[in-house]
């Protein structure tokens, strides 16, 4: 084992640590919120193609296609560089998810059609799995599409889509036959946004996103937009996932680090009593035990990153669900401990350490959180 | 980056396990793997298998006697010596006072001490803790008085692990009392058979007794058992502890105790079904199993770190801290597979080969016992508050 970077994986974390450090210093971030206010797509069209032009959509996307054929390291590398600057434009579905789905399960023509577009950043995929009824349960679909005129016909709900209101493409899991249990029958389709019958409600989320409502409403889809095989949807909607919640563990981390500098920072500085607050050891504990969990953490993104493409599929879920129960539990830790050391100041929209916060608490609410995850890694004690 | 063990680290570990499958007594094996009361006699007889194997210092230069065994191996080693229900390897001798011998010893006490660890002709113990000296171990108080060709020795050591088996004693003693309380420390090398020497021992909570107390009256000490120089010993003291900083871990014990876990929980019925399916108690062994995970990876990491030459700061207190941490938890699960079974404790059955009275649960009787001992992980070789001091230190600049 070796977790040094080599030469590209330093290059990558230094060019995208620069991004980071140019565009997304607190203020200016806090800028460009206030004056995206909560229209869509709520981040910079100027800086999703700056990192376009930094090759970030290419990285996961076959070398054959235009792309850099990058892995999980890389892919890790970036996001936790994206989750030390709290960056807002939307990169996980679309070059990890889309991009990694695509090159490893679609067909010769989806990869043709798609991973060209997705390197040079001309497209946003979002991931519409889960459904109002369904909280975590990847499963649990009702949206149904049925055989017609050579293609399928889609109906049905799907919720809180992450940046769905500006995506161009969504991939959806919809029920092709009724099945005996729950995980069978399902297909995994590629939908256009702008394919009639599709709506899409948009809205901001808790940590300064934007995510929407989809519904289908006899949306007609062509074969040629399956990926992978009829009815074996569920397995390959599992494994994207598990590609997301790689990334995420990652981008937690980067979130956690920096958030546990800012906090010590902050206490190194703030005086009471006529002295630095982070001279009590009441405070410097805390965070020795925010350092613990930015580690465990850490650990588990590492272990992620190892399994996330392994073909075992006991392997690659057990280290995702550890690797997002990890995530989330050290997130709420850190984020917790940070509002608390940073006192009234924590709890206003004016410091950075609220938006860490909140970001952290998204990271855990999405794709199955702490104790939804804790449960999955069950089956495989 | 290459997140997956080497073809060569593979090999090595497939060694080792295989070495240790066939070699490791089976009475020592189920004593280990028990809990039961494992023997001064076991120790030793492990530790001359691996000898005779080549295997009997995996810490030590190749120069020396040792292995050469760089981190990696080490912790695969200890890993798989753990899991398989070794008894562990008594590090007083080891990788304590050997290092020390290396870089400051004479060639006289090098060659006088060094093999006879390794063959455990000789068991050390560490004579450091007092009574008045715990955490802070610089104000201790036992006097050493050079006195012609020896010094005499006259103070109280605590905690001392297995004092009632050792035959020598590496102890910091008092050798000025004149200035900073870091200065005038001395490491003296005392025969435990010397006269003046009482070793008390110590109860602890699981019936045990491990630790001792260790009283010094007037003690003789031939005056060329000083280690180092006089008064320098706090100097020695701060090597020893910085050496294999990342050993801390605990992750063999960890992993050792996570399989019995699941294997008692296995086997102990809830609402007639295992334990180990019941929605709580699956909750909570998942959890735990998630935390030896990520133990197992932070050490990796750090290890790695540690090879490719990027100095190790307060990392080794996390280690310890979250090793004694999931320890402890580990005890309190397998406690708790116990149920009503946690209450008997016949203090005959954690011998081996006991049939008397209750003997069919009683791979159940030691668990609580095992519970309450596993506390100390967090108390000793540095409290974890004081190594939650070195990382809070170590993060906020003042």
């Amino acid at each position: 084992m070796n977790f040094t970077f080599n030469d590209e994986q330093q290059m990558l974390a230094d060019s995208i640590g620069r991004f980071v450090q140019d565009e997304y210093d607190f203020e200016s971030r806090r800028k460009r919120l206030a004056a995206h206010g909560q229209s869509a797509p709520g981040y910079s069209e100027a800086l999703w193609t700056r990192l376009a032009d930094m090759g970030l959509f290419a990285l996961n996307v076959p070398e054959a296609f235009g792309g850099i054929g990058g892995g999980p390291v890389e892919t890790m590398i970036v996001m936790e560089a994206l989750g030390r600057g709290l960056v807002l434009e939307p990169y996980v579905a679309t070059g990890v998810i889309a991009a990694r789905l695509i090159a490893t399960h679609g067909s010769e023509a989806l990869k043709d059609g798609f991973l060209q577009r997705i390197a040079e950043g001309k497209l946003r995929v979002s991931l519409a799995a889960y459904e109002p009824q369904a909280r975590y349960d990847l499963h649990d679909v009702s949206t149904r599409a049925e055989r017609h005129d050579g293609g399928w016909r889609l109906h049905g709900a799907k919720s809180v889509v992450l940046h769905g209101d500006s995506a161009d493409w969504f991939i959806v899991t919809a029920r092709t036959r009724p099945a005996a249990t729950a995980a069978e029958g399902l297909t995994l389709f590629l939908v256009d946004a702008k394919a009639a019958g599709v709506s899409v409600q948009g809205f901001p989320t808790i940590d300064n996103q934007c995510c929407a409502e989809l519904r289908l409403d006899g949306v007609t889809v062509a074969d040629a937009l399956v990926v992978g095989a009829v009815d074996q949807g569920l397995a390959l909607a599992e494994w994207s996932v598990d590609q997301g919640i790689a990334a995420l563990a990652a981008e937690a981390v980067g979130c956690m680090e920096r958030l546990t500098e800012l906090t010590c920072e902050y206490i190194g500085t703030r005086k009471q009593f006529g002295v630095a607050i982070g001279s009590f050891q009441a405070l410097q504990h805390r965070t020795a035990d925010m350092r613990i969990a930015v580690e465990q953490a850490r650990a588990l993104a590492l272990m992620a990153a190892a399994h996330v493409d392994n073909n075992d599929r006991a392997t690659r879920r057990r280290a995702a669900s550890a690797a997002k129960a990890m995530a989330g539990r050290s997130g709420r830790f850190v984020g917790e401990q940070a509002t608390q050391l940073h006192g009234g100041m924590g709890m206003t929209d004016e410091m950075a350490c609220g938006h860490y916060f909140k970001r952290l608490t998204a990271i855990d609410m999405t794709w199955g959180n702490s104790e939804h995850h804790v449960e999955l890694y069950g089956d495989f004690l | 980056m290459d997140l997956h063990e080497s073809a060569d680290e593979q090999r090595f570990r497939a060694e080792v396990r295989q070495f240790v499958a066939a070699n490791l007594p089976d009475d020592i094996r189920a004593k280990v793997l028990g809990f039961l009361r494992v023997e001064r006699e076991d120790y030793v007889r492990w530790q001359r298998i691996l000898a005779a194997r080549g295997w009997g210092a995996p810490g030590w230069p190749k120069d020396q006697g040792g292995c050469g065994w760089n981190a990696v191996q080490r912790n695969i080693f200890e890993e798989e010596c753990f899991t398989a229900g070794a008894p562990r390897q008594m590090p007083f001798g080891l990788s304590m006072i050997a290092p020390v011998l290396m870089k400051y010893g004479t060639p006289a006490q090098k060659e006088r001490f060094l093999p006879r660890i390794v063959s455990m002709d000789d068991w050390w113990c560490q004579g450091y803790s007092e009574p008045g000296a715990g955490s802070d171990l610089a104000s201790l108080k036992t006097r050493a008085e050079l006195k012609g060709s020896h010094y005499v020795v006259t103070g109280q050591k605590i905690w001392t692990s297995f004092a009632q088996w050792a035959n020598w004693m590496f102890a910091l003693v008092r050798t000025d009392a004149s200035g900073k309380p870091q200065r005038g420390i001395s490491l003296l090398l005392i025969p435990m058979d010397s006269k003046g020497i009482t070793v008390r021992p110590i109860k602890t909570l699981d019936g045990g007794y491990d630790v001792n107390e260790v009283f010094l009256d007037n003690v003789e000490v031939p005056a060329e058992n000083l280690v180092g120089e006089e008064n320098d010993g706090w100097t020695l003291a701060k090597f020893l502890l910085g050496h294999e900083r990342t050993a801390i871990a605990g992750l063999g014990m960890c992993k050792r105790l996570l399989r019995r876990l699941k294997e008692v929980a296995s086997t102990q019925a809830k609402h007639g079904r295992p334990l180990l399916q019941d929605p709580r108690f699956r909750d909570r062994v998942a959890q735990i199993e998630i935390d030896v995970l990520a133990h197992e990876w932070s050490l990796a990491r750090l290890i790695s770190l540690e090879q490719a030459g990027r100095g190790l700061g307060a990392e080794p207190s996390m280690l310890k801290i979250r090793g004694s941490e999931i320890q402890g938890e580990l005890g309190r699960l397998l406690m708790e597979c116990a149920g009503p079974q946690a209450l008997p404790f016949v203090d005959e059955a954690t011998v081996f080969g006991y049939e008397g009275l209750g003997a069919k649960a009683i791979e159940l009787n030691p668990l609580a016992g095992v519970y309450l001992d596993l506390r100390k992980v967090a108390i000793y070789g540095g409290t974890n508050e004081i190594q939650r001091g070195l990382i809070g230190k170590s993060l906020v600049a003042l």
